[in-house]
């Protein structure tokens, strides 16, 4: 079981590794310290992969949707909210697990050994609620409402929070760039601060940064129940052992939520359940699982 | 299998919606102010300013 466990988890991030190289393919800018410019950028990634990366072909939501809300002649970001809701309804949270170089990183960072791994704390379950508040205040109220007298809002979770664009593009364009070196300050020391704690916490926790953190996890969250790539318990194969529950390190209980909006899709359930139970299910058809957990 | 089936009719019309929205949000030009952040260094983004 454990042998499958691992292959099944390892597929999973070929498959992420890929979706990482193929959004950050602009293999060029690393070398020159500059960022893609082409027409790509118009278009969203459903992950969290920042568009000051040297590498990046595309645009992060969350920082688009600040964009957009923060600019002067627009309040509501009909594009990328659509976008949200297309890929939401499709995948959920199946893009936190599969289509995020970030949720990538919090991966490979958990599996560096450490005598005492943290599964669950007494605040867990609170602290969950967390990126709720972290979209609805940072990325929509602070840039809608605290505006410059052009009527701009700045990106504030990206500017003061997000510890993804300080990996994919403050640590490269600085360490490229002798100009942006001379020119950091508090803020770059203070959003170094934070990764260094989010690193630190992915050794010992499984995912902190979807867990506790990530607007864009929020936003898919709400779709996991209804999404048409989702789960299916089969109730009577179920014989309740629990295995799927202690094989999830989203400590979702799965017998009694398939669809939580904690779940990311990993598969991890559905290759531990001994009889098969749980199910991928699409638009009214279901099929058995395979090794990567789809 | 009733309540699956609508569930999976109500991801397809949301995912229908969100299309029409991102179209609303493309035809307002909403993309070009998305294009131009994502164009230039987000020095905020980065730590920087």
């Amino acid at each position: 079981m454990d042998k499958r466990k691992d292959a099944g988890s390892w597929n999973r991030h070929k498959i992420q590794a890929v979706w990482a190289l193929l959004t950050n393919s602009y293999l060029i800018g690393f070398a020159q310290g500059r960022i893609y410019k082409g027409s790509l950028k118009n278009l969203c990634l459903p992950g969290l992969s920042c568009y000051s990366c040297p590498g990046a072909v595309g645009s992060c939501p969350i920082g688009a949707m600040q964009a957009v809300i923060g600019s002067w002649n627009f309040k509501f970001p009909f594009y990328v909210a659509g976008f949200l809701l297309f890929a939401g309804a499709l995948m959920g949270r199946f893009v936190c697990g599969y289509l995020c170089p970030f949720g990538l990183f919090q991966d490979l960072l958990h599996k560096i050994p450490f005598p005492k791994k943290i599964k669950t704390f007494p605040a867990d379950a609170l602290l969950r609620k967390l990126k709720y508040v972290i979209l609805a205040v940072f990325v929509v109220l602070l840039p809608m409402v605290v505006v410059d007298i052009l009527g701009q809002g700045a990106p504030y979770f990206c500017k003061l929070i997000c510890p993804a664009g300080t990996l994919e593009g403050g640590l490269p364009l600085v360490l490229l760039n002798e100009s942006m070196r001379s020119a950091i300050g508090w803020l770059y020391v203070w959003k170094n601060a934070l990764l260094l704690l989010t690193i630190v916490a992915s050794v010992l926790i499984y995912r902190p940064f979807c867990k506790y953190i990530c607007p864009l996890g929020a936003v898919y969250s709400a779709f996991n129940s209804v999404a048409v790539f989702r789960y299916q318990l089969d109730q009577e194969a179920c014989i309740g052992c629990g295995a799927c529950a202690a094989s999830c390190e989203m400590q979702v209980d799965l017998i009694k939520h398939i669809n939580s909006p904690e779940c990311i899709r990993c598969g991890a359930c559905k290759r531990a359940c001994p009889v098969g139970a749980i199910h991928f299910r699409q638009a009214g058809k279901s099929r058995q699982s395979n090794t990567t957990g789809l | 299998m009733k309540r699956q089936l609508q569930s999976s009719k109500a991801g397809i019309l949301l995912a229908l919606a969100g299309l029409l929205m991102a179209g609303v949000g493309m035809h307002r030009g909403e993309m070009s102010t998305v294009f131009e952040k994502a164009v230039k260094i987000c020095m905020e983004c980065i730590g920087i300013g």
